[in-house]
């Protein structure tokens, strides 16, 4: 494995207030190779916020070592109270590495895009015609060329946002965190945004940090995820692994407004045909990752067990390449019949989970 | 025209124009202690609210002990009043400027009077620069005086200006009893010309012209403040 872009190591996060020690971030470590575009998914006061500014150490952890690019940022161990800290001089050319966008976009009232662009050259080495010229290409980038002389307030939310990425890669950056970036914008724009951060990820190889309560932007752009609860990782893997096996209850109900099962489930179990669940019925939910889409299975059932599959819902998505199924069936023969046919899915690695009838199997 | 103004406002023309106890002598005092006081007691009020806003747990560089100190100094001329600051300070004034008594000795009190009421509006004005904007600014990089002159001060630039225009009116009202020490001005020539000597048409007219200058103030700084704001 290469050495990860950022390594966040044991990072503790603690606010102490008057009598009582609050902990946003409790011993977390997170790695996150270049290139990938990493979700970090949580609840409000989950604790993502927080752990993102750890990168770019807008917030100062307790405890722990934040090493990014191969440069110690910060180093304190609890137990032997040694303490390493970035100069602050350095710290600040590294953070004209590390872009970071914002959910409410934080641009400068009183300046217009171009000049908010410009701000965060001020510090460039570039003379001041290559400044425009940079600025100009950036307002390119983000398709907002003809919007150079607007102030903030003349523009809408997904331009201000576009403005915000741009003078966030004024410098090359290397990392783009996002923090809540798309939450304050329609679904539309949002798409949008996210589209264009996928683009800026592919076509500058640009790491992205990606904090969201939205599994729907995570499921949109993101490799990896990791899910944040009380200020702990409390599941990470690949984008695929997480919808397809999630673990933990926190995970799946992130899983579920993203792919609103939950609400057919509702929707569905309202249907007479499943409140009055015939005897010799099971009302099941599928779930299946991958090449198993490719297969016949529902046809296989009744041909090879005499069960009837009645598909009430169904929802495929495609994460990543990799086709991620959710049916919802009735299924219905002779128990055995039917304890056979989920035996037979289950071989094929669809997972079957009984939502309703089927006690006696 | 000039006869019917002699006869209804005999002791206004009694105070001639120029002289030393002119007209004209007692606007360009009162325009004169406003102005310089205005320029080292802003200058002092923007560095404490600076301070105060900088230093401050939220701030960009927050320091306990500075805070502190800033807060303080500030609290305490405030709750020190004008009037009784003027005589107090005596003994400083004179170190700076030699005498304790003149117009220009009133500008020292005058700064001094006008400067914490102007650091706690800075104070209010900066805060309300949202700290996201301040923390867009050093995620990207920017320093220390970056953040000062290009996001706190440029952001919060037309607030500024309201503040200023505010504390540049209660400076005029400061004036007006820097007559105390022999500082002239209009607010003099209404007390001591005018209300002392039941000359009743020399208190209004000087008063007219204190409200002439006020409504100036206040018409050119809302203009400015309107002009630049893109908010």
């Amino acid at each position: 494995m290469s050495e990860p872009i950022i390594a966040l190591d044991n990072i503790t996060v603690s606010f102490k207030q008057k009598k009582r020690t609050i902990t946003a971030v409790n011993n977390v470590s997170v790695h996150i190779e270049r290139g990938d575009v990493y979700g970090i998914v949580g609840y409000s006061g989950a604790g993502k916020s927080t752990l993102v500014r750890v990168i770019n150490l807008l917030q100062e952890p307790t405890s722990g070592s934040v090493v990014v690019n191969g440069t110690t940022f910060f180093k304190h161990d609890a137990n032997t109270n040694d303490k390493i800290r970035i100069k602050n001089n350095d710290l600040r050319l590294r953070r004209q590495k590390i872009g970071m966008i914002f959910q409410h976009f934080n641009l400068l009232n009183e300046r217009t895009v171009t000049e908010n662009v410009a701000f965060a050259l001020e510090h460039s080495k570039l003379s001041s015609k290559e400044k425009a010229q940079k600025v100009a290409d950036l307002l390119a980038l983000v398709d907002l060329s003809d919007r150079a002389d607007n102030y903030p307030s003349q523009l809408s939310g997904g331009q201000k946002q576009r403005v915000a990425i741009a003078r966030a890669l004024a410098n090359d950056p290397e990392i783009l965190i996002s923090d809540e970036a798309t939450s304050a914008l329609d679904p539309k724009t949002t798409n949008q945004i996210l589209a264009l951060l996928k683009s800026l990820n592919q076509k500058l190889g640009l790491t992205v940090v990606l904090i969201t309560h939205e599994m729907q932007a995570v499921k949109e752009i993101a490799n990896k995820v990791a899910v944040m609860q009380d200020g702990e990782i409390i599941e990470r893997g690949s984008l695929l692994e997480i919808f397809a096996q999630p673990k933990e209850q926190l995970t799946r109900e992130f899983i579920e407004t993203a792919t609103n099962i939950d609400k057919a489930i509702e929707t569905v179990g309202h249907q007479p045909i499943v409140h009055n669940l015939a005897e010799n019925a099971v009302f099941v939910r599928l779930s299946y990752v991958g090449k198993t889409t490719d297969q016949p299975l529902i046809t296989r059932l009744f041909r090879d067990f005499n069960v009837t599959a009645n598909i009430l819902y169904g929802n495929i998505e495609v994460l990543q390449g990799t086709p991620v199924g959710s049916l919802l069936v009735i299924l219905q023969g002779t128990p055995q019949a039917i304890t056979n046919a989920i035996a037979a899915l289950n071989d094929n690695e669809v997972d079957v989970e009984k939502i309703k009838g089927g006690q006696s199997l | 025209m000039s006869t019917w103004f002699e006869q209804n406002f005999p002791n206004v023309v009694y105070q001639g124009w120029s002289g030393d106890t002119g007209w004209w002598t007692a606007i360009t005092q009162t325009i004169y202690m406003t102005f310089w006081s205005a320029l080292f007691g802003g200058l002092l009020g923007l560095i404490f609210g600076l301070g105060l806003v900088i230093t401050s747990p939220s701030g960009i560089a927050p320091n306990k002990t500075l805070f502190w100190i800033f807060d303080k100094v500030v609290s305490l001329f405030r709750a020190i009043p004008f009037i009784i600051l003027l005589a107090f300070i005596a003994p400083f004034t004179k170190l700076i400027v030699g005498t304790q008594i003149g117009t220009t000795a009133s500008l020292v009190p005058l700064s001094l009077g006008v400067f914490p009421f102007y650091a706690r509006q800075v104070q209010v004005a900066l805060t309300e620069v949202n700290a996201g904007i301040v923390e867009a600014a050093q995620s990207i990089g920017a320093s220390f005086w970056d953040i000062v002159f290009g996001v706190y001060l440029r952001e919060g630039r037309s607030e500024l200006i309201r503040v200023s225009t505010v504390t540049l009116i209660s400076l005029i009202g400061l004036t007006a009893m820097a007559g105390a020490i022999g500082a002239g001005g209009l607010g003099n020539m209404a007390i001591a010309y005018g209300y002392n000597r039941y000359a009743t048409d020399t208190t209004v007219l000087a008063t007219l012209l204190v409200l002439i200058l006020v409504l100036a103030v206040q018409i050119i700084g809302d203009v400015l403040a309107r002009r630049l704001s893109h908010k």
